[in-house]
Order: structure tokens, then C-alpha cells, then sequence
């Protein structure tokens, strides 16, 4: 109790000086002289914003650009991180790594999404079916890690299982299998994972997209005789196609960053490291900080292209509608 | 603006929902329902179990006595009808540093969302209103460059700004946001939300209309009367679905924590608990389901409980890259 109250106290002082600083900003916007009142005014509305983001992004983000050029004690090495990310054998491992998952994920996501979207449209229960499998994406990184190393737990095979996927191993006949420490396929496993979270992401997007196809269309490929998969291949398909690569741009970039699973899963060992949690690894337990700036920059040119992409067709799309 | 034309087939087409509904024959009822076939069925409701059974599977481990849950699996339980509140007790109660405390954790996740939510929330209003509505040189300009802040990856920002929290913002040798406190997560956390918030609000407050404002101005209102008498009223919708957005995304951060919250109990948030003790007691499941359970209740309670929110802001784009 003692616990809460303290801790209560701690935040209700900090939303008072929080509200302090703003009342302080609005009062000198109010009261500055009339012939500068519109630039104080602007300056003031801004100022918190751009002071946060410069101080807290942008330097931090050009910083980190230089110290991918040096080494742990400091010193400016060129591109010798860069040499160390190409050419080691486990830092190539997290280079494939990322791949596989940017490959995966948001292919198997966004089609598993869309087919449930497609199955369960104007189906009766639709709400709750769509509640069902949307629920992972409140549940957090962490959580879904809890939730799916007891699916995966494992038990020698003469004891009972306590892991499902092992249990139905067993129930067909199968040894238990280390599900999480044996490379390659571990990765697949950590990967089934982010599909289980994205795929409620990618259902209720392209659900909302499809119920936006006007009646018309539906109602004039089915006077055509058009069957259900020429329905949805000829009609559907190209008429969500923009919700679609949006779907499929942003779990790209969600999974290019992905990092939770894989830390609270392996730790990113028996070679299951992404470039993510490797950046992290590096930079704050191996006392690596150029090797971890030099993996953040790469992630950040990955994550670019993709990035601008999405806000290109985003704007494309507004321009249109 | 929403990326994707949603839900409003409906009101555009008043005419043809009355006629699908009310007057539509019977046969083409009948084609309808070949269309949403049998398999079609089936595969949705296989993709709705396989994604709630570990969820469920968790649950229900979680009500099992200890001896239970190493034993054997949780299906078990439809035959051996055996529940206890032991694991809940156990993790929430507070004790040494073996315990799990995760009411102490818990009361952090609180401490630490609340008010990160809350400054995003302002501080983005803010830039977002000038960015709508006020007129200066450069604005677009501006405004583009902070929307292009969302492509830096926060892995490109934690070395250096850990570095600023405590090298650089101090006076003497006392550190402005104290390392070891909620302080630095707030900042944090406010930062890596700010350029979303701006982006998403913006929109949101540019299309409110110009009348309104021009109104209240030609009675001699300045910005700060307009912003919280007029903005905040009418952006409420928007502030509500972006709120929810950022307090789920804090409440589910592991990252930022393992970086700024040094890990105690006195500040460290329950995702950051759950994955130490998944690490160090990755066998103590009875602790683990319970742990896992309890992190992800407020998730699961403002999803289901605001979920026209969260979706509403899922189709604005507003899902965290």
C-alpha cells in the first residue's frame, strides 16, 4: 500500500509539472506583446514537440550514425563494424535471420488475414470471429512469448507432455521435439509467433477494405455467373489492392524491427538472433556500442525504402479518394 | 485521412443495403450462401481455434495447482477438475527479491503509461494544431520532416540518449531525469510517440472547419483559447483512438524499459519482470501463466472494452512501424 501511495505521489507530480510548464507556455503566449503575440504564439505551440524531438531523435539519430564508425573504446575505425556485420559467420546468421522473418511474416500475415477476412465476411458471428483471432494484438510481445513457449514446453519423451505441439506429436506417434533450441527450423518457430500477433492487424484492414467494395461491383460479377474464387480473385483482390501493400508494407516494418519475441524466447541463441535484438545485445551486454549502431543503421536503412513506400501510396491514395 | 476507403459502403449506398436486406428473392439468397461455402466455414473456424487455444491453453494453466501444471498438460483439466488462486497469490504478492512481486510491477506499468500517454497526448495536440492552422514559413516543410521522424528506428536513438540522460542533462552533479526513476521512461516514451501523434492529429484537426475557428478568432480569441476550448473538444475522437494506441504500445514496451529502467522494483514495468523471470525460471510455469495473465489484463480489458476505437485507430494508420 505504502508501495502505490509513493509511487501514485511520484506521477501526480509529475502530471503537476507537466501542467505547470504547459500553463507557464500558454500564459506567455497570451500576454506577449501584440506586435510579436503570432510568432510567440506559434513558437510556443511548438516548441515542446521540436525541443523533444531534436534533443531526443534527431541528435540521438546522427550520433548514432558516427558511432557505427568506432569501435568500443571510441575510436574512429572506419567501417570495420560494418566488415565485422558481412563477414562473421553469427552475424551473417542474424542477417539471414532477418530475412527469413521480413520474408514470412508479412507474406503468410497478410494472406492468412486475408482469407479469414474473406471467409467470415456477412457470416453470422462475425464480430466475435473477428475478436478471436484480432485479440493477439492487444496482447503484448512479451506475453506472447510466455504464451507460446508453454505451446512449445518440452518434456523428455517418457514423461507426459505439458506443451501441445509436443502432445500432438506424441498423439501421432513422434518424439517430443526442442521446438526452441534446435536451429534452423527454430526460427520458424519464433516466426510463427509474429504471425499469430499480425494477422488480426492484417484481418481488420482488409475486412473494413472489403466491405468498402461497393454492392454494385459484387452484385454485377455475380450476374456475370462469376464463381467465388473469380469473385474474389477479379473483383476483390484488385479492388482492396491499395489496403493490401499497406497491410503487407507495415508488418514488413514491424517485423524488420521486431525484437521482444525473440529476446524473451531464446536471448537470440542457438542462432535464432535478429538484427534487432542483435543491435540491442551488442550495444548494451557485449559493451559493443559502434557494433550495435552500426546494426541500428542497417535496420534503419532496411526499414527506409519501405517506409517511404508506404507514405508515397498513402498520399496517392488520398489524392485519389 | 484513412488509408483505407472503410465502412462507409453503407451510407453511400443507402438504397442497395435496404434492398440486400428486405426485397432481395430468395434465390439470390441462395447463391449468397454457396458463395460463403461449407469449406469456407470450416477453414475460418480452424484459423479461429488455432489462434485461440494458446491463449486459452495459458488461462486455464494458470488456475492449476503447481504439481499439476509440471505434470501434465492443461487439457487435462477436462477430466481432472482441479483449480486453485495459489499462482495468482504467489505472483502478485508482494516478498523478497525471489518472489515474482508483480503487484509492485504492475502499480510501475501504471506509473509509467499514464503520464507517457498523457504528455504524447498534449504535446502532439499542440504541434499538430499549428501545424493545422497556424501560419508561418517553412510549415510543410516542417511538417514533413517531423512525419519522417516515424522512419527512425528507436534502436537508432537509445545509445545516445541514454548517454544525454546521463552524461549531458545535469546541473552538477545532479541529473535532471534521475537514471533509476520514472523520469526517464516518461521522456522516453513521449519522444517515440511524438512524431505518430503529430502526424495522426494533424489530420484529424486540419479537417475540422475553418468557420469555427475564424469564428472564435474574430471575437479576439488567441491560440490558447482556440486550442483548449475549441481543438481539444472536437478532436476528442482522435485524442481517444491515438490515446489508446500509445497506452497500449507503452504498457506492451520491453525495449525502452530494459534501456531506461535499470530493472528494480521500484520502476521497472511488468513486461520487463515477465521476461527476467521467463529467462531465470523459464520451468516455473505455475508462476509464468499466472505472470503472463496478469500482464496482459489491462490490454485485454481496453481492447475489448474500446475495441471501435483501437480498430478506428488502426484504419488511420496509426499502428506503431
Amino acid at each position: 500500500m505504502e508501495d502505490i501511495a509513493e509511487k501514485g505521489l511520484q506521477v501526480v507530480v509529475a502530471l503537476a509539472i507537466f501542467a505547470a510548464i504547459i500553463g507557464v507556455i500558454m500564459l506567455i503566449v497570451d500576454r506577449a506583446p501584440k506586435s510579436a503575440r503570432e510568432k510567440v504564439q506559434i513558437a510556443g505551440f511548438l516548441a515542446p514537440a521540436l525541443v523533444l524531438l531534436a534533443v531526443g531523435l534527431v541528435y540521438p539519430a546522427l550520433q548514432t550514425t558516427y558511432l557505427s564508425f568506432t569501435n568500443a573504446a571510441g575510436k574512429f575505425i572506419g567501417l570495420d563494424n560494418f566488415v565485422w556485420m558481412f563477414t562473421q559467420p553469427e552475424a551473417l546468421i542474424t542477417l539471414r535471420n532477418t530475412v527469413i522473418w521480413v520474408v514470412l511474416v508479412p507474406l503468410l500475415a497478410s494472406s492468412i488475414g486475408l482469407a479469414y477476412a474473406v471467409f467470415i465476411d456477412k457470416a453470422r458471428g462475425e464480430k466475435a470471429l473477428k475478436a478471436l483471432v484480432f485479440m493477439p494484438m492487444a496482447i503484448s510481445f512479451v506475453g506472447a512469448g510466455v504464451i507460446w513457449r508453454f505451446v512449445y514446453a518440452y518434456k523428455g519423451a517418457e514423461a507426459d507432455q505439458i506443451g501441445l505441439v509436443n502432445q500432438i506429436l506424441v498423439w501421432f506417434g513422434q518424439t517430443p521435439k526442442q521446438f526452441l533450441l534446435d536451429a534452423p527450423e527454430n526460427t520458424f518457430f519464433l516466426i510463427a509467433v509474429m504471425i499469430w500477433i499480425q494477422t488480426g492487424f492484417a484481418m481488420v484492414v482488409l475486412s473494413a477494405a472489403i466491405k468498402g467494395i461497393p454492392t454494385e461491383i459484387i452484385e454485377a460479377a455475380r450476374l456475370d455467373g462469376a464463381s467465388a474464387w473469380q469473385q474474389f480473385r477479379n473483383v476483390t483482390i484488385p479492388t482492396i489492392r491499395g489496403s493490401l501493400i499497406v497491410v503487407v508494407t507495415t508488418i514488413t516494418i514491424g517485423t524488420l524491427k521486431v525484437f521482444d519475441i525473440v529476446r524473451t524466447m531464446t536471448a537470440g541463441q542457438y542462432e535464432t538472433s535478429v538484427v534487432a535484438n542483435e543491435m540491442y545485445t551488442q550495444a548494451f551486454r557485449a559493451g559493443e556500442p559502434g557494433r550495435g549502431a552500426a546494426l541500428a543503421l542497417v535496420l534503419f536503412l532496411m526499414v527506409l525504402p519501405v517506409v517511404v513506400y508506404n507514405a508515397r501510396l498513402l498520399r496517392q491514395q488520398k489524392e485519389i479518394r | 485521412m484513412s488509408a483505407i476507403p472503410a465502412e462507409n459502403t453503407n451510407k453511400v449506398f443507402p438504397e442497395l443495403q435496404d434492398i440486400e436486406t428486405s426485397e432481395r428473392p430468395p434465390i439470390q439468397r441462395r447463391v449468397r450462401q454457396r458463395l460463403t461455402s461449407r469449406g469456407a466455414t470450416a477453414a475460418a473456424v480452424i484459423i479461429a481455434v488455432i489462434w485461440t487455444i494458446p491463449t486459452f491453453g495459458l488461462f486455464v494453466s494458470s488456475f492449476r495447482p503447481e504439481d499439476n501444471i509440471k505434470g501434465n498438460g492443461w487439457w487435462n483439466v477436462f477430466t481432472d477438475w482441479q483449480f486453485t488462486l495459489a499462482n495468482y497469490e504467489d505472483v502478485l504478492a508482494p516478498g523478497g527479491s525471489q518472489s515474482p512481486n508483480l503487484g509492485s510491477y504492475f502499480v510501475n506499468s501504471l506509473a509509467i503509461v499514464i503520464p507517457g500517454t498523457i504528455f504524447t497526448l498534449v504535446i502532439g495536440a499542440m504541434a499538430a494544431y499549428m501545424f493545422a492552422w497556424g501560419k508561418f514559413r517553412g510549415k510543410d516543410g516542417l511538417f514533413i520532416f517531423v512525419f519522417a521522424l516515424q522512419i527512425v528506428p528507436l534502436q537508432m536513438a537509445l545509445i545516445p540518449l541514454l548517454q544525454l540522460f546521463t552524461q549531458v542533462l545535469k546541473i552538477g552533479d545532479l541529473q535532471l531525469f534521475p537514471s533509476g526513476t520514472y523520469a526517464q521512461l516518461w521522456v522516453a516514451h513521449t519522444i517515440f510517440g511524438l512524431p505518430l501523434a503529430i502526424f495522426l492529429l494533424h489530420n484529424f484537426i486540419a479537417e475540422i472547419p475553418g468557420e469555427v475557428i475564424e469564428a472564435a478568432r474574430v471575437d479576439g480569441a488567441g491560440h490558447s483559447t482556440i486550442f483548449w476550448r475549441i481543438i481539444i473538444p472536437l478532436a476528442t475522437p482522435a485524442l481517444a483512438s491515438f490515446g489508446i494506441f500509445q497506452f497500449l504500445w507503452l504498457w506492451n514496451d520491453l525495449l525502452v524499459a530494459l534501456v531506461f529502467s535499470g530493472g528494480g522494483a521500484d520502476v521497472a514495468p511488468i513486461t520487463q519482470r515477465l521476461a527476467e523471470l521467463q529467462g531465470s525460471r523459464g520451468g516455473e510455469w505455475q508462476r509464468l501463466t499466472a505472470g503472463a495473465f496478469v500482464s496482459i489484463l489491462i490490454p485485454l480489458a481496453v481492447f475489448f472494452g474500446l475495441q471501435r476505437y483501437f480498430v478506428r485507430g488502426l484504419l488511420a494508420g496509426g499502428l506503431k512501424g
